[in-house]
């Protein structure tokens, strides 16, 4: 069992919440996730860790509800337990002095970007941040990453906060700039966002780092239900990422994947009672 | 009351037929196929053993169960004293009961074999361990073993495992099982369906290990929340058996589409994530027609289970004859029976897919068998120009697995084969002192019980190597 210690609300849908979780605090490295199991009979949920403090023993994970397992994990309070998670599974985040990256993150991927980032800060790496999301409420994070990256750029599609448009513009910007263009950039979000990312960032051979999200069972390479294409080779998200270049991605067969069980998770979602469905994020895929 | 009976009459006595469920009903749902004899059934076989000086079957057996005596005890209605002997040498005997190929192993030795029918052990295996299970308060005191104060890690919690920690545990020494998902038995939750082996049966097993002082601890990933220098730093010992968790890819176009599964995940989905319950929420591609690739035991597993999850059509694909496949005979007659198709001497060429990504069929190649290979098996051969379309809307990889690299990845100076299997010596010993591996991380794809003799022989030297240390 692994008990919930903070559970506070980030943004509408989204959670952060501190879970003890020593040994996993103590394995930890930035780009790393684990599986939670939250209950008897429920699924199993990769989740990124976002943070880890292994004196305290606890993890911090972001968690966007989009289904009924991730409803019950994002509603667990404070001395409640999750019942299993496993970890920390899959590939640290390649950490270099790249001189001058951004990261970019939409909606919760923001979240999973957040360690990243601030490792890459600490590796003395020039951070700028961009961070999307639909509207002011959907924007995460900004303070947190602020302290460590040399700006912090929003865009929002409504134009509720910073500038209004798609983080494909600001990052437009940075590269037209010869003082702020890039050498590296990590880019962590909806499928659809990634991709613009990399379409944006490929004539300039900008290196660009994504972190996939297929769907996963085991999280240990047992199932193969993760496989992705990267530069045409079959990959297991799990156990060979789940950072990839994200200009060797083949994002048709990622979001394709994604939609496997779609019909599943609606008829899940519809037998929720009507006042947990409004706590559910429909997701870009 | 065996002593009444003349050799005549003991020869004279036929092997049991296992009471099964109807195939047309089984065929649709996830109860158990074999449904266990009944105690006069049971009697009577186990009169069958003639109680031969020589005991080829103890032979042919991979942890050497003392089979005469146990079926000596039944024949003489001594329940409490079979289950004392059987329990002493086999840490899962419900398991071995219902899985073991001891058609190939105890009773293909059996004296009785070449006239009537070997006595039918796996059968009375499971009637005295199911017995057993169900009257806990009739079983005969085991001793309990002086604690020798030395403490054994045991990574992974399938049939290796398990016998490793029971036969350590009878000796004394403080086993700590650690397993990478959150619920114990290793291929025998996730891999073995239901309509084999209960899960039920599985819990009662370790459950079993459990009251012997056997700590078991899930979601534990050995190369990832511990490594396996925490584990020889803190243990005064380490045992390996986590399995060939990794599964091998056909490597052919298609292979990505969706409805295409390895069946160590469309098994998983079911049998560990229970995907085949309408009240569990891990879903499952239900697929009207389904081909499963592969020969084996998996392969039959997957195949069978599509057909409970509501598949018309069920179709093995397999490049060799049904003489060559790995399958347990047993398996592929009741696959036969559930209605199960055989596409024998047939490889994938191709997978191919609908506008929507959804797999649509398989662009097949026809083959002919030709010289041996290293296995013994004739090699499959493609003729020429000869191929042919199959339609399907879900299929199964069952081709094999490969050792997964999570732990010795992070194991740098652990032996390994050129295959990526952990290098050991005839006692289970790895190139580290102290540290032990079995089952298939060192074999490759095997079977539960070689997995389990390997514990078994693994918990012996570990033994004999503590004793030395201390």
């Amino acid at each position: 069992m692994f008990e919930v210690l903070e559970n506070d609300t980030l943004a509408p849908n989204v959670q952060r919440l501190v879970v003890r979780a020593p040994r996993i605090a103590k394995a930890r490295k930035p780009g790393q996730f684990v599986i939670v199991h939250p209950e008897k009979g429920g699924e199993r949920i990769p989740l990124t860790i976002a943070d880890a403090d292994p004196e305290e023993g606890t993890i911090t994970l972001f968690v966007q509800a989009v289904g009924a397992s991730t409803l019950k994990i994002t509603g667990t309070p404070p001395g409640s337990p999750l019942l299993d998670i496993a970890g920390p599974l899959g590939k640290e985040t390649d950490i270099e002095n790249w001189g001058r990256v951004v990261c970019v993150g939409g909606g919760v991927g923001t979240a999973v970007l957040y360690p990243q980032a601030k490792a890459l800060a600490d590796a003395g790496n020039e951070v700028t941040t961009i961070i999307g999301g639909r509207s002011a409420p959907f924007i995460i994070l900004a303070n947190e990453l602020g302290r460590f990256s040399r700006e912090v750029l929003i865009t929002t599609e409504d134009g509720s906060l910073g500038r209004q448009g798609f983080v494909t513009n600001a990052l437009q910007e940075l590269i037209d700039d010869p003082q702020r263009c890039p050498q590296a950039i990590f880019a962590v979000g909806p499928v659809p966002m990634m991709r613009a990312i990399c379409e944006l960032s490929r004539p300039y051979g900008i290196k660009t780092i994504v972190s996939l999200n297929p769907i996963m069972i085991d999280g240990t390479g047992m199932c193969g239900g993760c496989r992705v294409k990267i530069a045409g080779e079959t990959k297991f998200a799990c156990v060979d990422g789940p950072e990839f270049d994200g200009h060797q991605v083949d994002f048709d067969l990622l979001m394709d994947r994604l939609t496997m069980y779609r019909e599943q998770e609606a008829r899940l979602v519809e037998d929720l009672p009507e006042s947990l469905k409004s706590k559910i994020t429909k997701v870009k895929r | 009351m065996k002593k009444n009976l003349s050799h005549k009459e003991i020869m004279a006595i036929e092997r049991v037929k296992m009471p099964e469920q109807d195939p047309q009903q089984r065929s649709r749902n996830f109860q158990e196929v074999n449904l266990g004899l009944s105690k006069q059934q049971a009697m009577r076989e186990a009169q069958r053993c003639l109680q031969c000086k020589s005991q080829p079957c103890v032979d042919g057996c991979p942890v050497r169960v003392r089979i005469p005596e146990f079926l000596e005890a039944i024949a003489e209605d001594n329940l409490p004293l079979a289950a004392h002997i059987l329990l002493k040498d086999n840490t899962l005997p419900a398991v071995c009961g219902r899985v073991c190929p001891q058609e190939d192993q105890c009773e293909v030795l059996c004296v009785r074999s070449a006239k009537s029918g070997p006595v039918a052990v796996g059968h009375l295996e499971r009637y005295v361990a199911d017995w057993a299970m169900q009257n806990p308060d009739k079983l005969l005191k085991q001793d309990r073993p002086e604690p020798s104060g030395k403490t054994v890690a045991v990574v992974g919690s399938g049939p290796a495992g398990l016998t490793m920690a029971g036969e350590l545990a009878h000796m004394g020494h403080q086993v700590t099982v650690f397993e990478a998902l959150h619920e114990t038995g290793g291929v025998l939750r996730y891999g073995i369906p239901e309509f084999r082996l209960p899960k039920n049966i599985v819990d009662a097993e370790v459950e079993r290990l459990e009251r012997l002082g056997v700590t078991i601890e899930c979601n534990v990933i050995v190369g990832k929340t511990l490594t396996l220098e925490d584990l020889t730093r803190q243990f005064d010992a380490v045992f390996i058996g986590n399995g060939a968790g990794l599964p091998m890819m056909l490597n052919i176009e298609g292979e990505n589409l969706k409805g295409v599964f390895s069946a160590n995940e469309y098994l998983t989905r079911v049998n560990l994530m229970g995907a085949w319950r309408n009240d569990l929420p891990t879903p499952i591609i239900q697929g009207r027609r389904v081909v499963v690739i592969g020969g084996g035991n998996t392969a039959m597993d997957a195949v069978r289970t599509a057909r409970r999850l509501g598949a018309e059509r069920a179709i093995i694909l397999y490049r060799r004859s049904e003489e060559e496949m790995p399958a347990r005979v047993e398996e592929i007659k009741h696959a036969k029976e559930e209605g199960i198709e055989f596409i024998l001497l047939a490889a994938p060429l191709e997978i191919l897919g609908d506008d929507k990504g959804w797999v649509a069929g398989l662009r097949c190649q026809r083959m002919k068998l030709g010289e041996p290979d290293d296995s013994g098996r004739r090699r499959p051969q493609p003729i020429e120009g000869d191929t042919f379309l199959l339609e399907a809307d879900v299929v199964v990889n069952a081709i094999g697995t490969r050792p997964n690299p999570l732990l010795t990845a992070t194991a740098g100076n652990l032996k390994l084969s050129p295959k990526g299997n952990i290098a050991t010596d005839e006692n289970c010993a790895t190139n580290i002192p102290g540290v032990f591996a079995g089952g298939d991380i060192v074999r490759g794809g095997a079977t539960v019980i070689l997995a389990m003799g390997d514990g078994k022989k693994a918990a012996a030297a570990i033994d004999n190597y503590l004793r030395k240390s201390s």
